[in-house]
């Protein structure tokens, strides 16, 4: 029998009657274009393409970026996975489905392990331990996931789900003779008598133990602690050809178990997995790699919230947001985390971001990006809370540090890149502007800064726009200034807080200048002694 | 089996921790001249008498076992000697037989483990020898118990069950080996397993076996039975090599007991040789604040200068505090390192250096002595000896015994007298002994003139020519004592004259 071929193809266990077919989709034909996006564009501006890596490290097999690159565009899509999680969050369903994904895991590396083994009772055995795993976790899924209080249409279907399969004809008698089978293995007993080259193999028929009469004899000597001498031998899940041959006369000892053995296998080879399970088994990762990542920054009281969607409303606010990809990384080296609140009423639309360099504006700017993407996957957002519009696009546009061009190149770049993006981009769409035009003179910046914000504010498009240009805060009603700040008694120190307030780049060089007795009195004073 | 030589029931642990004012006690008390002495050029014997002597006894029933042991080798110098060596060639033979370390392999462990194990089961038998030779010589507790210990658990039939054992283990007729199916249809758990004896008929009509033979060239495949066969023998292994540190490590245990036993003839013949008589102390229970002793000498002393040492004869029972004075040069040190280095051997069971002596167990010795060499330095002086003040506070216990030399007097005699006063008046008032050599008057006359039952005061006596026989007696403490002697040895005048110009 090939059974290299025993790959977890998986084929559909017909009997249920129950609707129920994914955690993270709730119609069928949603989840069913199974087409791989690609990328989007704003990932790496966003730094979601950091938060991303880290968050499927580790999870590689479940193949989990197409999910994470598409986002949703329909409120109701959205709550499936808002109730989908809530149900999660509660510690009892988030540990069985933990304890089941381990589960499948195991029983994944069981397959993997004998599809590449090369003696065959080996491969058999490794293929049996596989579906009993399987057995008993999704036995032991339904048991736990049946004693939970849920309230998710998600979980509620797939606990209707596993318990219909459970109860099927097929199920239970792959769990019996699984049960069965590992059993009678688990009774073998064998002797092997070694002397010289000479290797005899018999039934074990009970004789007695050295060691224990050795340590019985020496017993007198007994001195409390004692060191243990037994070597640590290196289990390799491979056999040897001695071990092979042996095992093949303990195999003649006992023929019928064996026959029973590679029946097992031919028969269920292909098909014990049940697809429904399968697909659960990978999508709810999505879920629980984003919960795990955002975990150590809520234990370091960091907020997430779950997010007030519209389709529509382009009234956004959140409180206490951050960066989530920056704030992963603070957490970690212990650094403190600044949140930040923004808002926007009508007719607002538009927040323009100024204040010194380095005031975390960037970050600002990402922040508002990120919490909308994250929002649109159905996920929790970083931020005590929040309420965010589902975007048809998310444009960002961020000054390229590693264009190496001309500053009339550069600049031209920028300028192409704007157009394409006004081009596509829709009143439903929402832009990030960073730092545009940084390579031009105050002056063309000025200019064409305020070209594209008056584009900008045509389109009624939801718009970040980091600048150093002040004029370009106060251009319409739709306009909201903002600015990164600074400690009022050490202008030097950043406090990365960025607060509605009219733009002002004079006040930070004066008490800049101040603080270096620059001033114009200063100055004046210390040049006249 | 356990030698129970030093302890009535439990093995002697030397590997605790030495306490941490060890190195004050050994440069105070001048503890190394007596070390060397016991231990005869034997690094192992310092070893083992130092950390026997830190170990103090703390119960009088403990200490009068050692003492009856003790007195049994006193007795028989020579089957002490035997034992001693005996048990250090035991060590030395296991030692000279290479493997047994945990990185072997299982086979090439039980290889040397056999090996150990017939060479230390041939020096049990020795030493069941010596001891049914001598058994009758002994009258100490713990000595007949160990001699009966010894022929009860090592008769002839055990000896003969070691041997037998230690040949199978050799697989002259092949090993077998039980084993189970794990995971992967591995075999797993095996297990050394005795082989049944068989009739040839049974052999050869047996069908319920099967075999296979390793091709002579299949280096592959003797590396894979090497390998099957460490895992059989993996238990046993460990098990023997386990038996083999056990039976060791009895060795080791009765050199480390009788070792200390040797080192103390050892002291005990030096001062025979000098003429100083010894004797056991009388241990007494911890609340009775008893010391009390004839002729106590300095062991120190009297191992390191050739004329005969002078005791002294002191009674301290039911005063917890000693207070010192008199003429510098006076013996006043000598006594005060006496008392401590007796205690000390009391309390690990040994004789002391003295006609009569009995005195009560202490928690802990310390010294707090005036360290000479910090001369140069006077004003960090005090903040030293402060310093090493607030060290043994740290770790002093109430029940426990204080001797101070000359503390505090790295500063004027008013506050120095202060200081001590509050530091001796609170240890007092701790339940702790303290005895105090001091010059300072102003501190042993406040004391004095308290009129304190409870305080015992001890001068250093001038002889009628002015000559220092190192002879201590009872005394109030007198106002001038320090460099009058000198003065008078230098100026050949005494200071009365002096004195009686100065203003009052």
């Amino acid at each position: 029998m090939p059974l290299a071929a025993l790959v977890d193809r998986p084929l559909r266990e017909v009997s249920p009657t129950v609707s129920f077919d994914s955690i993270l989709f709730d119609d069928a034909e949603d989840g069913s274009e199974i087409e791989t996006p690609a990328e989007p564009s704003c990932f790496g501006d966003l730094h979601l393409d950091q938060i991303l890596a880290s968050l499927t490290a580790g999870r590689e097999e479940y193949e989990l970026m197409p999910f994470f690159y598409r986002p949703l565009h329909e409120v109701e899509a959205i709550r499936y996975r808002h109730h989908v999680l809530h149900d999660i969050e509660q510690e009892g369903v988030l540990e069985s489905v933990r304890r089941f994904a381990q589960g499948m895991h195991q029983m994944r590396a069981h397959l993997a392990r004998a599809r590449k083994l090369y003696y065959q009772y080996q491969k058999q055995r490794w293929f049996l331990e596989a579906v009993a795993v399987y057995c008993d976790e999704v036995r032991s899924f339904r048991e736990r996931l049946a004693m939970q209080d849920l309230g998710s249409r998600g979980f509620m279907g797939l606990r209707d789900y596993l318990a219909s399969y459970t109860e099927s004809q097929s199920f239970t008698a792959l769990v019996a003779q699984t049960v069965a089978l590992t059993d009678k293995l688990g009774r073998v007993r064998y002797a092997i008598h070694i002397k010289g080259n000479h290797v005899r193999v018999s039934k074990y028929e009970g004789e007695p133990d050295i060691s224990a009469r050795v340590e019985q004899t020496f017993a007198k000597f007994k001195q409390g602690a004692v060191k243990d001498y037994r070597l640590k031998f290196r289990e390799h899940a491979e056999m040897n050809h001695v071990e092979a041959q042996i095992l093949d006369l303990v195999a003649l000892l006992h023929p019928e178990t064996f026959a029973e053995l590679d029946a097992f296998c031919t028969t269920h080879s292909h098909r014990y997995l049940d697809d429904t399970i399968g697909r659960f088994d990978r999508e709810v990762q999505f879920y629980l790699a984003y919960l795990e990542y955002i975990e150590p920054l809520r234990s370091s009281g960091l907020a997430f919230s779950y997010p007030r969607v519209s389709e529509r409303s382009k009234e956004v606010c959140a409180s206490d947001a951050f960066d989530l990809a920056l704030a992963s990384k603070l957490v970690r080296e212990d650094g403190p985390v600044v949140c930040n609140d923004f808002y926007l009423t009508d007719p607002e639309r538009i927040l323009v971001v100024t204040g010194p360099n380095q005031g975390g504006k960037t970050t600002f700017a990402r922040m508002f990006g990120q919490l909308h993407y994250l929002a649109s996957l159905g996920l929790p957002v970083p931020g005590s809370d929040a309420e965010v519009v589902l975007p048809d696009r998310l444009f960002t546009h961020f000054e390229r540090e590693e264009d190496l061009q001309t500053l009339r190149g550069k600049f031209e770049d920028e300028l192409v890149r704007i157009h394409e993006i006004l081009e596509q981009a829709t009143g439903d769409s929402i832009l990030i502007m960073n730092e545009s035009f940084g390579s031009t003179t105050l002056r063309d910046a000025l200019l064409v800064g305020a070209e594209v914000m008056k584009q900008i504010i045509e389109l009624d498009v939801l718009c970040v726009f980091v600048t150093f240009v002040d004029e370009l805060a106060s251009l319409s009603e739709s306009t909201v200034s903002m600015m990164s700040t600074v400690v009022p008694d050490d202008p030097a120190v950043r406090t990365y807080h960025v607060v509605r307030r009219s733009a002002d780049g004079l006040a930070y060089a004066a008490a800049i200048a101040e603080k270096y007795a620059l001033t114009y009195e200063s100055l004046r004073r210390r040049v006249a002694r | 089996m356990k030698a129970f030589l030093m302890h009535r029931d439990e093995d002697v642990n030397l590997q605790l921790e030495l306490p941490a004012n060890e190195a004050a006690l050994t440069q105070d008390l001048e503890l190394n001249a007596i070390f060397a002495t016991m231990a005869a050029g034997d690094p192992f014997l310092f070893e083992v008498t130092k950390r026997a002597l830190f170990s103090s006894l703390r119960d009088p029933g403990a200490i009068v076992y050692r003492q009856r042991v003790l007195a049994d080798c006193l007795e028989n110098p020579s089957i002490v000697r035997e034992l001693y060596s005996l048990a250090g060639e035991a060590i030395k033979a296991d030692n000279s037989i290479w493997g047994g370390l945990s990185r072997d392999t299982p086979k090439s462990m039980l290889r040397s483990s056999v090996q150990k194990l017939e060479l230390l089961v041939g020096f049990l038998r020795r030493l069941r020898q010596v001891t049914d030779e001598h058994a009758a010589e002994f009258d100490s507790e713990g000595f007949t118990r160990f001699c009966a210990m010894l022929a009860e658990e090592l008769d002839d039939d055990y000896f003969d069950v070691v041997d037998a054992q230690l040949k199978e283990l050799k697989f002259r007729g092949g090993m077998l080996l039980s084993s189970q199916l794990s995971a992967g249809n591995k075999g797993s758990r095996y297990m050394l397993r005795q082989p049944p004896e068989q009739s040839w008929f049974e052999r050869v009509f047996d069908r319920s076996r099967y075999s296979f033979t390793i091709p002579d060239r299949d280096e592959n495949g003797f590396r894979a039975l090497g390998e099957l066969e460490d895992r059989g023998l993996n238990l046993v292994a460990n098990a023997l090599t386990q038996s083999r540190d056990h039976v060791l490590s009895f060795f080791v245990m009765l050199r480390t007991e009788v070792g200390f036993y040797l080192a103390c003839v050892n002291l005990h013949e030096r001062l025979a040789e000098r003429g100083q008589s010894t004797c056991f102390p009388v241990p007494l229970a911890s609340g009775e604040v008893a010391l009390s002793a004839q002729a106590l000498y300095d062991v120190g002393l009297t191992l390191t200068v050739d004329q005969q040492v002078v005791g002294n004869d002191v009674n301290a029972d039911g005063k917890p505090l000693v207070m010192i004075t008199g003429a510098n040069q006076g013996g006043k040190s000598t006594f005060l390192r006496s008392v401590g280095v007796a205690q000390l051997m009391t309390q690990c069971g040994m004789f002391v250096a003295a006609a009569s002596f009995h005195a009560s167990v202490c928690d802990g010795i310390f010294t707090h002595y005036r360290r000479e060499e910090d001369e140069s330095m006077e004003s960090g002086k005090l903040d030293e000896e402060l310093a090493r003040m607030s060290g043994i506070a740290d770790q002093i216990t109430p029940n426990c015994m204080l001797l101070c030399n000359e503390s505090f007097a790295a500063t004027n005699e008013r506050e120095g007298s202060e200081i001590a006063r509050q530091v001796v008046g609170a240890l007092l008032a701790e339940n702790i002994r303290v005895l105090f050599v001091t010059h300072m008057f102003d501190l042993a006359h406040g004391f004095y003139s308290q009129g304190l039952e409870t305080v015992l005061f001890l001068r250093a006596e001038r002889g009628s020519d002015g000559a220092r026989p190192f002879k201590l007696a009872e005394g109030r403490p007198l106002p001038t004592s320090y460099g009058e002697d000198a003065y008078a040895k230098v100026f050949g005048t005494t200071l009365d004259g002096l004195a009686a110009r100065s203003p009052a």
